[in-house]
């Protein structure tokens, strides 16, 4: 795999500048994390440093546990009645599962993109209003508009829907709603961004415009996406961490993941021999 | 994943040969099957509500109109304000009935007599006087002049102008009549056969029942064998008893003996009336031409002639002997053409107007005085035991009230338990229990839950009966379960992905649902709690138990007042032996259906608004 120059669409991506993953502060940090679902362990001890301003994606077969642990790190698995994650996830040395930090407001500071494209029933004005107006960013209509606006236009969507920003967002197509989306979730100015294979219900044209994004959004924000496309992986992502079986394998610089991996299992996967 | 197998064995679709072409036709087949049984399962349906609306519609639609006799009516003065100050006081004492008397006699001369008068005014409603009242009072310079008040007819005359009395034939005359005299007991003979019909409807009917008395008679002499060979059977048990010097039988014996030709004799003696009533038959049947009397199990023959109205007594073919009702115009021979017989076709014994009585209606029609125009009254005014001033107005308000009473419990507290249960509680065996409970009490009679509304709002809280407050509380916890079911299926159906959507941005669990989750469910709890509202309404039983059965004539107020429902109503007046109230019945079903229809558009209107926000 080539992947000094990734292909995107089209265009041709000026190779991302190289990063040297070491310097960059640890953003988050995850010690012996296990996960249960009911009797099923779903992950096994992990230890994952995740940088800042950077771009992390999860490889890995269906089942490996990658999503299941994207969603320990903003507590969705606390909604899963039999879910039970045990160890320490820590975001900027704070414990998020300590008893004394309100998940609301964790949830805020790490947004969340999801698999399917999920904007509310609402206009599009509302849908990225709405984390502003419950976290109280916003004081004045004015203040909402801009923070609205200032949304739309990072997420890459507001020349495409400034003149029916009343329209219902339902009514987008699905590229535009996943844009959507992730103008929602960056509305409210949080530190890190999980996606969930924010791209695996998009055509390939939506795709390489969501893969535009969040390069660009990784200047600001802590970027952790699960992707099932590998080409994805290397496109966007600086470190790379491949899980099998609810095991984290191996970690690494994306580069160096794709070009030298050290493990069989990650040579296997990337090279198309299981999964 | 990469378990490498045998391969299988190639098979290769065939879609040409025979099998396979009897595959696809069998498939049609089955699916040509499931669509006929879908329509006639639709169809079947569909005719059971025609069936029903029709059934109703025409039942019901002749209640909403009612019949009036417009009269005109001279308010005296010297009755109704014999000291001439006009004041209102004293009008409302005056006797309005004796006024209203008064001018029926005037406008009916020969029904001057005391029974007469009282079927005249049994002609009209008992609210007629106070309409005669309402007139005077609103306008007082009324008194002393002529004015024109539709009053209100009774129930059976107003049934008389629907046909659902009896049936009225009027034939002109054929022949040239000649009547006997002009009051009293007269003869007409007719130059034609005028009156053959009817003679031969009578020899008819003396035919059946020749034939029923023929049966009577063979039967009494079955029964007169059996009793003469128990005499006889006893007689020769006694003769025997008696040569045997038997002691103790012999008085038993004759005691059965005695008790046995009683029996015989009576049963003889029936058996002699009955075989003389029918040689008697038997004669009249055999001459078809002999006159016969009428009797008031026969249709009614009434002979229209010289402006005066002869009920026929007897009948011949071409003559009548006959009392005189209204009285002739003279004895003048009236020529064929101008004199004219009716029959009445139901028995004068088996309807409620008799003769006279429809004689006199039919006169006033003949004025043109009779008119017919909308029931207004039926939806202005509360419950009667006089159909014609019978309404809906109170099972309507009541039915508002007692529903205004179980919505503004149902919804608030439906809706926040569905939630809880939904969105809030711990998934544990308390709430399962909970949860199989609403579900159980979904499918509790509703008479039970009167009971307890019975033991529990009336015996033990003392809340005041058969109100509307009671009602709706029994009827909220009728349909509490229904509206919890819905709402939570509702609040199921929204998708996962909009909560999560929702937390994602960190909305709190409760933002999640009251900002996202309800919004998207409402149309469903809408749903779910109008069809509740709808069965709601549509109750009666557990509404019986706690009062509201009683007769009220009251509109209710407040919640507070006794109050009786629509379907309640329906119950009431079903129930009722006036024939009327069979047409008010099905009238109130009618209201209530379109209640309901009302009700069910509601429905869909809210559902579409809420939609259209998404």
């Amino acid at each position: 795999m080539d992947s000094s120059a990734p292909r995107l669409g089209n265009a041709v991506l000026t190779p991302p500048e190289p990063i040297i993953l070491q310097e960059r502060p640890i953003k988050i940090k995850s010690r012996h994390v296990t996960v249960h679902y009911g009797a099923k362990q779903a992950i096994h001890d992990l230890d994952i440093d995740i940088p800042d301003r950077a771009v992390s994606s999860f490889i890995g077969p269906s089942g490996c546990g990658k999503s299941t642990f994207l969603r320990c790190i903003n507590r969705m698995n606390d909604t899963i009645p039999i879910a039970r994650v045990e160890g320490k996830i820590e975001i900027e040395g704070q414990d998020i599962y300590d008893k004394s930090l309100d998940v609301v407001q964790l949830r805020a500071r790490v947004g969340m993109v999801f698999q399917k494209p999920n904007p509310f029933p609402k206009s599009i004005f509302e849908n990225v209003a709405y984390g502003p107006r419950i976290h109280g960013l916003a004081s004045s209509k004015n203040e909402h508009e801009e923070i609205v606006v200032t949304s739309l236009k990072r997420a890459g969507l507001f020349e495409e829907v400034k003149d029916r920003l009343s329209a219902p967002g339902t009514g987008l197509s699905g590229g535009q709603q996943q844009r959507l989306c992730i103008a929602r979730a960056i509305s409210v100015n949080p530190e890190v961004i999980l996606m969930d294979e924010p791209c695996s219900a998009l055509d390939p044209i939506a795709t390489a415009r969501i893969e535009e994004l969040i390069d660009d959004l990784r200047q600001n924000f802590c970027i952790v996406i699960v992707t099932h496309s590998m080409q994805q992986a290397a496109r966007v992502s600086q470190l790379t961490a491949f899980f099998h079986l609810g095991n984290l394998v191996e970690v690494g610089d994306t580069d160096a993941i794709f070009t030298n991996p050290q493990e069989k299992r990650t040579q296997d996967y990337i090279t198309g021999r299981f999964g | 994943m990469t378990d490498t197998t045998a391969p299988a064995p190639s098979r290769v679709l065939d879609v040409t040969s025979d099998r396979a072409r009897a595959r696809v036709r069998a498939r049609y087949r089955k699916e040509a099957r499931f669509r006929a049984y879908g329509l006639i399962a639709i169809g079947f349906a569909a005719l059971f509500l025609v069936v029903l609306l029709a059934d109703i519609l025409t039942k019901g639609i002749p209640a909403f109109f009612v019949a009036r006799a417009a009269i005109p009516v001279t308010l005296a003065a010297a009755d109704i304000d014999p000291a001439g100050n006009r004041n209102l006081n004293e009008i409302a004492k005056a006797d309005f009935a004796a006024a209203l008397r008064k001018l029926l006699v005037a406008m009916f001369p020969y029904a001057s007599d005391r029974a007469s008068r009282r079927q005249l005014m049994a002609l009209f409603s008992s609210a007629a006087p106070n309409q005669l009242r309402d007139a005077a009072m609103a306008d007082p310079n009324l008194i002393g002049n002529q004015v024109t008040l539709p009053l209100l007819l009774s129930d059976d005359a107003d049934l008389f102008f629907k046909g659902g009395i009896t049936e009225v034939q009027v034939q002109p005359a054929k022949g040239a009549a000649t009547p006997s005299g002009t009051e009293g007991t007269i003869e007409i003979s007719s130059s034609g056969p005028d009156f053959a019909s009817e003679l031969g409807e009578v020899k008819r009917q003396i035919s059946a029942q020749l034939r029923s008395v023929r049966q009577d008679v063979d039967a009494n002499g079955q029964l007169r064998a059996r009793y003469q060979a128990q005499v006889q059977d006893l007689t020769a048990r006694l003769t025997q008893a008696r040569a045997a010097g038997d002691k103790e039988a012999a008085p038993t014996l004759e005691q059965a003996l005695a008790k046995a030709s009683g029996d015989l004799e009576s049963v003889s003696a029936n058996g002699r009336q009955l075989e003389g009533r029918m040689l008697e038959l038997k004669a009249k049947a055999a001459q078809p031409a002999a006159p016969e009397a009428l009797d008031p199990n026969l249709p009614s023959l009434l002979v229209h002639i010289n402006g005066g109205i002869v009920k026929a007594t007897e009948v011949a073919g071409d003559r009548i002997k006959g009392t005189v009702i209204a009285p002739l115009g003279s004895a003048a021979p009236a020529a064929a053409g101008s004199w004219s017989t009716e029959n009445i076709l139901t028995p004068e014994s088996t309807r409620r107007l008799g003769d006279r009585e429809v004689v006199w209606l039919e006169a006033m029609a003949a004025k043109g005085m009779i008119t017919s125009g909308f029931n207004w009254s039926f939806f202005t005014t509360g419950d009667s035991r006089e159909p014609e001033l019978a309404g809906v107005l109170g099972g309507i308000v009541g039915s508002a009230l007692t529903l205004l009473v179980t919505l503004g419990i149902c919804l608030p507290v439906g809706v926040a338990a569905a939630i809880y249960l939904e969105e809030f509680a711990p998934k544990n065996r308390f709430t399962e229990l909970i949860e199989v409970n609403i579900n159980n009490l979904a499918a509790v009679p509703s008479i039970v839950f009167g009971l307890l509304g019975l033991a529990i709002f009336l015996n033990f809280f003392g809340m005041p009966r058969s109100s509307a407050l009671v009602g709706g509380l029994v009827l909220a916890l009728l349909v509490l379960p229904t509206i919890i079911i819905a709402a939570r299926a509702a609040l199921r159906a929204v998708p996962p992905s909009i909560r999560e959507g929702a937390l994602g941005i960190g909305a709190s669990h409760q933002q999640a649902v009251f900002h996202h989750v309800l919004p998207l469910a409402m149309p469903g709890i809408m749903t779910g709690t109008i069809i509740g509202m709808a069965h709601a309404l549509g109750e009666t039983a557990p509404l019986l138990l706690i009062g509201m059965v009683a007769f009220i004539v009251d509109i209710p107020h407040s919640v507070n007042d006794a109050a009786t429902v629509l379907p309640v109503q329906i119950f009431l007046w079903s129930d009722l032996p006036e024939v009327a109230f069979r047409a008010k019945t099905s009238a109130a079903i009618i209201v209530l259906l379109l209640f309901l229809f009302v009700m069910n558009g509601a429905a869909i209107m809210l559902r579409k608004r809420f939609e259209r926000r998404w």
